[in-house]
């Protein structure tokens, strides 16, 4: 497919692009529904827990956004590295991550996917290739051209042969402002190197709206002409059609090593964090977004097309209420780190060669001592 | 065994060279390190040996360029990071304070993050303050990084050597003023341990530490000083961190003198952290505080005559060996 031509942006080659991408069948569906409403109660949980002082630092939701995760992350392969920043939970619990350990390291218990040291902002599963989790806006954008360098740099210089990886690096709207984004995108393409910067356009930065904080805030693909890189935009409101617009994309930078650029137009109905009382937007912008909402939106495409029945639908939500109260109990349940841990993952070698200065006292006795 | 002469800037090449044809996974990327031959030809031929997928020429983009190192560590790759100067490496300080140092810890030990930084430090000669940073002090306040500063050939290739074998990141701070030095280094591969010093010159009286470039002065001074009857014992730190406290420590307690010299600014620096722990391992053993002779505390300045008083050097080093040792 020729996904080049469409990247110019004529919305009806997109369109011709996405109609070659087949919805996919029932099973798939049922999966994407269950995990929409799998992140959508885990963040409604993870409000409670804030609010009740089970989880600190700062939270940020991801209530809204679900299909963009879900989407993105179904056009992937497993072994597909994923990027994003701190409004991680979704695309972790997308990559597969046990709701469970994200609970825990919202906690700050050791059964947490960091052992409680990384907390909401930094949710890193390895072994389903999600690799954080970044706090710094924007700073997670030239680490993703470097997963997406080694992928290509493993395959085609190492294994000599063809690119088989392609990485997702997600941001915000108001991390198209930062310089390194930039500078991630110009070295991106000057090496051609296979990484997909999915911007999940929620219109906010923060509290700023767009178009208060960021030029061409009308059509950002126009950022991606700066650096002769292919852009589209997709409706993240609607997960079929973020499915289908990615998987053209994606299949494609596999095949033809480059960077692309995604303006992924969404919503994110709760504030910036829990301390956002969002006086910046009105009740009836919320409520309009509101009425698309993905899991409504897939909910009756399958009612519709006869693939889950109202009961069906019902008991699944259940079931994910039910998995998602036993990941907070088991979270609870999960012990604090011990202290020790403290000065664990600080090198590799837990002292490495280090027996100098800045560690406390009684560690280097035990060190000098022990081992 | 024949001395071999050869650059410090030979012996990086040797360095990274050797790791390379080792292996694949090992590449370099920097502003002009691959058709340029090097912006100090420390990558001279490289680009002919290994081709360009594995010497990468960045554009001018130090954030791009080292976030790029530090997203290939983390899938194993092992990338050597070479800043034309460590004056430039500012830029793109939220990368590597705040990516490459604590991504093991951020995620619970399931991601290392093996890279090298490297690039010229210090003063280069009269190319003004935003040109001659002196990153240690700054940069080694960070968990999580080794940091090392070679002071000849021999340590350019076995430190650069080991940094790129260690699974940490590892800033390696070398000096412009030093790639033309010449010294005997051998052919075959070697590593130096990181956080191990060397005692340069042995001595009775006095304990000199130093790191880097300044080490050359300290042993200008302490020639001197023994034509003045004072044995100076002239310890090179090699790595800042981990900081080799014990041998330092050692020295201390046989002279019961201590000047540390620091091409870094004074305030919360290198220099304080060594005289720090001087103070608390040998209160007992220390016949006066420790002196510590740095930059002085100015933006590097242009003039030459300026910047030569600016910096460290012997006859400073002097004068604080005479203080510290109440010869003066």
């Amino acid at each position: 497919m020729d996904v080049t031509t469409v990247m110019s942006s004529s919305p009806s080659t997109q369109e011709a692009a996405r109609a070659k991408t087949p919805i996919p069948g029932p099973e798939v569906l049922v999966k994407w529904l269950r995990d929409m409403m799998l992140i959508r109660e885990f963040e409604v949980r993870c409000m409670q827990a804030y609010q009740n002082k089970l989880a600190g630092g700062f939270l940020h939701v991801y209530n809204g956004q679900e299909a963009v995760a879900v989407g993105c992350i179904a056009a992937l392969q497993s072994d597909d590295p994923v990027i994003t920043a701190y409004r991680d939970h979704g695309h972790a619990l997308a990559r597969g991550m046990d709701p469970k350990i994200g609970m825990a390291e919202l906690f700050g218990r050791i059964g947490g996917c960091a052992k409680g040291k990384g907390g909401s902002m930094h949710f890193f599963d390895v072994t389903n290739h999600m690799y954080g989790g970044h706090g710094i806006v924007g700073a997670q954008t030239p680490v993703g051209a470097g997963l997406a360098f080694a992928t290509q740099y493993e395959d085609e210089v190492i294994n000599k042969r063809p690119n088989s990886r392609v990485t997702l690096c997600f941001l915000g709207d108001g991390a198209l402002n930062q310089g390194a984004f930039h500078e991630a995108c110009n070295l991106a393409k000057v090496l051609n190197i296979p990484v997909i910067y999915v911007v999940e356009n929620n219109q906010y930065a923060m509290g700023t709206a767009i178009d208060r904080c960021t030029s061409a805030a009308d059509q950002l693909t126009k950022k991606a002409l700066a650096y002769d890189m292919d852009a589209i935009e997709v409706d993240g409101m609607d997960v079929i059609k973020t499915y289908c617009d990615m998987k053209a994309l994606v299949d494609d930078v596999r095949a033809n090593p480059r960077p692309a650029f995604v303006d992924m137009k969404c919503y994110r109905y709760k504030g910036h964090s829990m301390s956002d009382p969002r006086k910046y937007r009105t009740h009836e912008e919320e409520q309009s977004y509101e009425s698309q909402d993905p899991i409504d939106t897939l909910s009756k495409f399958m009612l519709k097309t006869g693939v889950l029945e109202e009961p069906a639908i019902k008991a699944m939500s259940k079931e994910v209420r039910t998995e998602i109260r036993a990941a907070v109990k088991w979270a609870e349940e999960s012990p604090e780190p011990d202290i020790s841990e403290l000065y664990h993952d600080v090198y590799v070698e837990q002292w490495g060669p280090y027996t100098g200065t800045s560690f406390p006292q009684f560690m280097q006795d035990e060190s000098k001592g022990g081992s | 065994m024949a001395e071999r002469m050869i650059e410090f800037r030979d012996a990086l090449r040797e360095a990274m060279s050797e790791a390379m044809r080792e292996d694949p996974k090992v590449f370099l990327i920097g502003e002009e390190v691959a058709e340029y031959n090097g912006a100090y030809k420390v990558s001279r031929g490289m680009l002919e040996e290994f081709g360009p997928r594995r010497i990468i020429d960045a554009p001018i983009s130090e954030t791009g360029f080292a976030g790029l190192g530090i997203g290939a560590a983390m899938m194993g790759l092992k990338p050597i990071v070479e800043f034309m100067s460590w004056s430039f490496s500012l830029v793109a300080a939220d990368q590597i304070l705040n990516n490459a140092p604590k991504m093991l810890y951020m995620s619970g030990g399931q991601l290392q993050c093996p890279i090298v930084f490297r690039g010229n430090d210090g003063a280069g000669g009269q190319l003004g303050s935003t040109h001659s940073w002196c990153v240690e002090s700054l940069y080694a306040n960070v968990p999580g990084l080794k940091m090392v500063i070679p002071s000849d050939p021999y340590d350019a290739k076995g430190l650069l050597a080991a940094a790129i074998a260690d699974p940490d990141p590892v800033f390696c701070l070398e000096s412009e003023r030093m790639l033309s030095m010449t010294g005997d280094v051998p052919e075959a591969s070697y590593t130096l341990p990181i956080g191990k010093a060397i005692i340069r010159r042995p001595g009775t009286d006095c304990t000199i530490v130093s790191f880097g470039r300044p080490v050359h002065f300290c042993m200008e001074a302490a020639e001197q000083l023994a034509k003045e009857g004072i044995d100076c014992e002239v310890i090179d730190g090699r790595s800042v961190k981990p900081l080799d406290i014990d041998t330092i420590a050692e020295s201390v307690r046989k002279t019961n003198c201590c000047v540390v010299v620091d091409q870094s600014w004074s305030f919360a620096s290198v220099g304080s952290e060594v005289a720090a722990e001087v103070h608390r391992i040998c209160f007992d053993d220390l016949d006066n505080h420790v002196h510590r002779v740095h930059n002085d505390d100015v933006p590097a300045p242009y003039a030459h005559n300026l910047e030569a008083e600016m910096l460290p050097n012997a006859r400073k080093i002097c004068e604080a060996v005479r203080s510290v040792t109440y010869n003066a």
